[in-house]
């Protein structure tokens, strides 16, 4: 049927029309079904983490029934990731974006995982106005003028509407809260690191420039190369600094559970403080639970799933009954993205990207699983949820909220 | 000064490992002038093997003197299975095309490469204890950490564990059992002829091809071997190990004069060093800058590398 339409059309005015059917292609595509994508890393290390965010996203829409009014939702898992890289390929988030632009039937589109693959995705959904949901993203520059890069967040959004949003807080509370939170723990001074990333450099400078601050002596900041075998060179040299506490501005897939195996291994006794890239039962596995146990400390933009209450418990209740399995932490982001897309879909009405874009930016969640909360001017959750963890017998403890 | 000193005594340890793998290239180049691209994923293949190998017999529960009885014996298996590996490859795509282009061997190495690395991913999958239950195929494995991590010099000072030392120790001990095989052996000689001109080994009555396999079984063994102690000393493994260190290996290789064998083992243990030196002198991020300049450097003023000879030329 489609194809018909297509062809008829190729065929009546040429192959320069084609583009054009495409372009008011709104109204094409199948009317009764809308599209929702999800564009995470599935290959690689990330995958037990992104593995709960997909499980979330079903969730949200089986509670639903599958249906929005008349429309049926229909939910694809796509991959930014290959199994040569092991993590993100841009060119595969570039793919995947052009993808659902030239899509009819796609309306939201949840991902990144990753900040630098949102950077990617960002402008060429915002020019089709395809509304983009990230469970995960926190570089700051993403959406907040003045606290990235000068061109930043413009630059992400060619058209001049917003159409990203983030259901997470951004680093701009992740970086200082660590480093009060070194602070309080006793540290008085602190190494910093990073992974040459947009999300690890973004948080490592954020520690580096409020840790005066706080009273916090910087001893050195330098990026690791995130592919090297080992690091006993760099944790020697550090040694003999002899930090209270080491700040790994980086994830599981950019080496911080080496990190930690190395820092053991040359007999440097410090804290290991790393964001919330890390939160993930695979940088425990990497590291080794004897080397991570009371070592490393985690923040996390938002509460151990054990630790939820209300509407967040439930969700965690269901998870397991479904799954068998306890969600890893950023399953209810999932959750939560999905949540946005379907309930501004019902508001919205219609299938029309420019509707749901207007409905989602006016989201207010009361006493959702993630508490109450709504999207600012910027597309930013004005949720301000920030928890200190550690690792005790291998696994994830709660210490205390950092947003207090 | 002591620092500096406990960067080369890292520098050196970590060079060994790299020279290990170096061997295999620069063997199996002296003698085909190939580059075999697959050689870092066989590496990788190995420490995979050696690392199912523990979990499937329990080595990591063990110990005392059971425990070393146990990693001998992963050891052994490890070098068979690579060394195997490494030999089959030769016997079924290498020396199929023997006579073919020169082009046409390597382009297929890089296959093997890939189709290695694609078996290393499904493996990582394994349902087992020691893959973390395989849930997460291409996520980092944990090695774990067998040998005793006493530092030999007491508290403070120059830090140098019983586990350093044993890395270097099994890996000198080996590498001189390779010097005096290719040396003092009937083999070793035979090698050596087929490397300077297989034409002429040929005349002589020595079956090219068996020494080339003979050759393509050795560099997997050690290979094998450097698996297991890389397995041991870094506490990590996964599916792209291959590549990183494949490539260190082979600058080694280059460095020291690809098809040197003595030059394999320097230029591994120059990059160590460099590497360590760097870390601390410049910092993280500037070392594979600073690895690959000292490398142009070296090679622009000794284009056959460290050790190389100019002696072989083919027409």
């Amino acid at each position: 049927m489609r194809l018909a339409f297509v062809l008829s059309c190729a065929l009546a005015t040429g192959l320069a029309a084609l583009g054009g059917c495409k372009k008011d292609g709104g109204s094409s595509g199948n009317p009764a079904v809308v599209k929702i994508v999800s564009s995470l890393p599935r290959t690689g290390s990330a995958n037990a983490q992104t593995t709960t965010i997909v499980n979330g996203i079903k969730m949200a829409i089986e509670e639903i029934g599958g249906k929005v009014g008349d429309f049926t939702i229909v939910y694809e898992d796509w991959d930014d990731a290959t199994a040569k890289k092991g993590d993100w390929d841009p060119e595969q988030e570039k793919q995947n974006a052009d993808k659902a632009a030239a899509d009819p039937d796609i309306l939201a589109y949840i991902g990144t995982y990753n900040s630098g693959a949102a950077k990617i995705a960002m402008p060429k959904l915002n020019q089709a106005n395809v509304s983009m949901i990230s469970p995960a993203n926190t570089y700051t520059g993403l959406t907040k003028p003045g606290k990235g890069e000068p061109d930043e967040p413009g630059v992400y959004r060619p058209s001049g509407k917003v159409s990203y949003f983030r259901v997470v807080p951004a680093d701009d509370i992740q970086g200082p809260a660590a480093a009060k939170w070194i602070k309080e723990m006793g540290g008085k001074s602190v190494y910093v690191l990073d992974d040459r990333g947009l999300y690890g450099k973004g948080l490592a400078d954020l520690v580096e420039a409020t840790a005066p601050d706080v009273g916090l002596t910087v001893l050195g900041h330098e990026g690791i190369d995130p592919k090297a075998q080992e690091y006993r060179s760099l944790m020697t040299k550090i040694k003999a600094l002899a930090p209270d506490a080491i700040y790994f501005g980086g994830t599981t897939q950019t080496n911080a559970g080496q990190l930690v195996k190395d820092m053991v291994a040359v007999g440097l006794e410090a804290k290991f403080v790393v964001p919330d890239g890390c939160y993930e039962n695979a940088f425990i596995t990497a590291a080794g639970a004897d080397n991570a146990n009371g070592r490393v400390f985690i923040t996390f933009g938002g509460v151990a799933p054990e630790k939820l209450t209300g509407k967040g418990a439930e969700f965690v209740a269901a998870y397991q009954k479904k799954y068998g399995t306890m969600p890893e932490a950023y399953a209810l982001y999932g959750y939560a993205s999905a949540r946005v897309v379907l309930d501004a879909l019902k508001r919205a009405g219609k299938k029309d990207r420019e509707a749901l874009r207007v409905a989602i930016g006016a989201y207010k969640d009361e006493d959702g699983p993630l508490g109450t909360w709504s999207f600012d001017e910027n597309g930013d959750t004005t949720l301000l949820l920030m928890s200190g963890n550690t690792v005790k017998d291998g696994k994830f403890e709660f210490v205390k909220r950092l947003d207090q | 000064m002591e620092l500096l000193l406990q960067q080369v005594v890292i520098g050196l340890t970590n060079g060994m490992v790299f020279a290990l793998i170096a061997l295999g290239y620069t063997m199996v180049y002296g003698i085909l002038e190939l580059i075999n691209f697959a050689h870092g994923d066989l590496f990788m293949l190995a420490a995979f093997f050696a690392l199912t190998l523990i979990g499937a017999l329990g080595v990591d529960a063990m110990a005392g003197p059971g425990l070393y009885f146990a990693l001998f014996g992963v050891v052994a298996a490890t070098a068979v299975f690579a060394g195997g590996l490494n030999w089959t490859v030769d016997r079924v795509v290498y020396r199929r095309l023997r006579g073919a282009r020169k082009l046409a061997p390597l382009v297929s190495a890089i296959g093997v490469s890939f189709i290695f690395q694609n078996i290393g991913l499904f493996w990582g999958g394994a349902p087992m204890e020691v893959f973390g239950g395989g849930t997460a195929a291409a996520a980092p494995k944990a090695f774990p950490d067998l040998l005793p991590t006493d530092n030999l010099f007491g508290l403070g000072g120059l830090h140098f564990t019983l586990k350093d030392l044993v890395v270097v120790v099994s890996s000198v001990v080996v590498m001189s059992v390779l010097f005096g095989l290719v040396r003092y052996t009937r083999l070793g000689k035979a090698m050596r002829a087929t490397a300077q001109n297989p034409v002429a080994a040929r005349l002589m009555g020595i079956d090219v091809d068996r020494i080339i396999g003979a050759t393509f079984l050795i560099g997997g063994a050690l290979a094998g071997f450097a698996a297991v102690i890389y397995g041991l000393y870094i506490n990590t493994i996964h599916y792209q190990i291959g590549y990183q260190n494949g490539l260190y290996a082979f600058t080694a290789a280059v460095l020291g004069g690809i098809g040197s064998i003595p030059g394999a083992v320097l230029g591994g243990l120059v990059i160590g060093v460099v590497r360590a030196i760097s870390d601390q002198a410049i910092g993280a991020e500037w070392q594979p800058a600073v690895l690959f300049s000292i490398l142009i450097v070296i090679l622009v003023f000794r284009p056959t590398g460290l050790l190389g000879s100019t002696a072989r030329e083919k027409v």
